[in-house]
């Protein structure tokens, strides 16, 4: 039974930061899976991935060069 | 060995100066830190070792842990944070004065600990020993690393910041708050000051620190390199990217409440050793979520296994990892730790996580990045990186099985009882049967630092092959 605001011990306290948390990672998993932020995180997932294809274009263009 | 460095735009190409400073620096200190780490596991086998006050294990020993966590993987942290933080934000790093500050103010640091350790200048708080005058040098070296951090990322020219760069920007924000409060002290003189806080809250905060090293210096800002360098090695982006975001908040949140496990049985009171104990066993979930979603990145990759030992050292880097992550929550359940406390096995589990997963995900790195800071295509030798790969595995596995065997062996010894009541076992008995297990240990630890030196050997002749060395243009958008 809630004893209000001015009888909280710090069971209350307790159960308020097991609740707190367990809303914040539920959050944190609602937002990384929800279908709308998917091709935000491809791209961000080929990242490391940028500089190479910036290299490969770099020497299919002298390759081109070499065959003009 | 000529090394001219072309004349360049600052703001077209990448450092790479400081990357190649620190990657250096990785290699020396990693050598140095192993082998005054050889020393120590000498003069535990053949105590005649010990020459006073000096070369004394008690001198040593700070000097050790601080050589190779602070130098070796700070050195190692640097380097791969500055250059995974530009080449995934596409952008030079910021504040050109603070990247030379952070370089040579970290060295700095380092050579004032191998100067006061040996001479006994110590705060005495396990891995922030070092006295006020070189703390606030940390701290500053600490905050311009952020500002360059932090500044670099600003420059970025995508909307996303790549989830390594989370990590390693979590590990520098939250290794400069644990400096600054644990090293809070009153300076005497300049070489002698008392801790800020007193008794038992001295010890936990010691301890936020103690473990939070381990979490932020030694995992998150590991992770960060794995995020980048296990996809680049294995030639594919992160598993899931989705559970690197859910592992980086659910990491982070988790690890700052284990702490209190270091404290076991002590004066500290009873509910903060069970949240230590309880948040250290949910810690388990975040630290196994990481070690599979790296893992899982070599799905349908795992023949590169059979060829690149680059590969090889990252991927067994993670097992170590996983293995490591499990010991330690077992270890912090309290009738578990009632067995293992002070005994070998909690230095058998330090070395599972500090060679099996901070060097060897270092060597990796640093065999990925060297050639592509000096302009080579690879390293010098591939076969002595596999020799290389070869030994440190060995030498990991001798070291941590010794010290299991020697740690339960002490623990069940020091707690058995005679009917009456009275010890079974003196303590010095249980020194006699850990004597082979230290011989073991150090057989390990020479065969380790033997394959640190072939790293060095490898790093120098691909160095030298250098002939000219130009920073890579930065990536433009596409």
């Amino acid at each position: 039974m809630f004893r209000g605001a001015n009888n909280m011990d710090i069971s209350d306290l307790r159960a308020l930061a097991t609740v707190t948390t367990v809303i914040a990672f539920t959050g944190v998993v609602w937002w990384a899976y929800s279908s709308k932020r998917k091709s935000r995180f491809d791209e961000a997932a080929n990242l490391p991935f940028a500089d190479d294809e910036q290299h490969e274009k770099t020497s299919q263009d002298q390759e081109k060069k070499d065959h003009e | 060995m000529s090394l001219s460095t072309a004349a360049t735009d600052a703001t077209t190409t990448y450092n790479y100066t400081v990357v190649r400073q620190f990657s250096i620096m990785t290699v020396v200190w990693g050598f140095i830190g192993m082998l005054v780490g050889v020393i120590l596991a000498a003069q535990m086998a053949f105590p005649e070792l010990n020459f006073g006050p000096y070369f004394h294990f008690g001198r040593l020993r700070p000097l050790h842990t601080n050589a190779v966590i602070f130098a070796f993987g700070g050195s190692a942290l640097m380097a791969t944070s500055f250059y995974v933080v530009q080449r995934t934000c596409q952008a030079r790093l910021a504040f050109e004065p603070l990247v030379k500050f952070v370089f040579w103010g970290w060295q700095a640091v380092i050579v004032a600990a191998v100067i006061t350790l040996p001479l006994g200048l110590t705060s005495a708080k396990e891995y922030a020993e070092l006295e006020w005058p070189i703390d606030i040098l940390i701290a500053l070296v600490w905050l311009s690393y952020l500002a360059v951090f932090v500044g670099t990322i600003m420059r970025r020219k995508m909307p996303h910041i790549y989830v390594g760069n989370w990590f390693y920007l979590a590990f520098i924000i939250t290794v400069a708050v644990l400096h600054v409060v644990n090293s809070a002290a009153m300076p005497v003189t300049l070489f002698k000051s008392y801790s800020a806080y007193a008794g038992t809250t001295d010890a936990m905060i010691q301890w936020w620190y103690g473990h939070n090293a381990v979490g932020f210096f030694l995992t998150a800002g590991f992770l960060g390199m794995m995020y980048y360098y296990v996809p680049k090695q294995a030639e594919r982006p992160i598993y899931s990217y989705r559970l690197s975001i859910v592992h980086f908040w659910a990491l982070i949140s988790v690890y700052m409440w284990a702490g209190g496990h270091h404290l076991h049985y002590t004066s500290l009171p009873d509910w903060a050793q069970n949240l230590g104990m309880v948040m250290s066993l949910v810690l388990l979930a975040p630290s196994w979520g990481g070690m599979i979603n790296g893992m899982m990145t070599m799905s349908g990759a795992w023949h590169k296994l059979r060829t690149d030992p680059i590969l090889r050292f990252l991927v067994v880097s993670l097992s170590f990892y996983g293995m490591a992550t499990f010991e330690g929550p077992m270890m912090s359940i309290k009738t578990v730790n009632a067995l293992s406390h002070n005994t070998d096995w909690t230095i058998g589990h330090v070395h599972a996580g500090a060679l099996g997963w901070v060097a060897m995900i270092s060597f990796g790195a640093i065999y990925h990045t060297i050639p592509r800071i000096y302009g080579q295509i690879n390293m010098y030798s591939i076969p002595l990186i596999n020799l290389h790969f070869w030994l440190a595995t060995i030498g990991t596995v001798l070291y941590i099985a010794a010290m299991w065997v020697n740690g339960i062996a002490q623990g069940l010894m020091w707690r058995a009882v005679n009917t009456d009541g009275s010890l079974m076992y003196s303590f010095i008995q249980s020194v006699e049967v850990s004597w082979p297990g230290y011989i073991v240990r150090l057989i390990g630890g020479i065969i380790f630092l033997v394959g640190m030196g072939l790293m060095a050997y490898n790093v120098w002749m691909t160095i030298r092959n250098a002939k000219s060395v130009t920073d890579a243009p930065v990536t433009q958008p596409a």
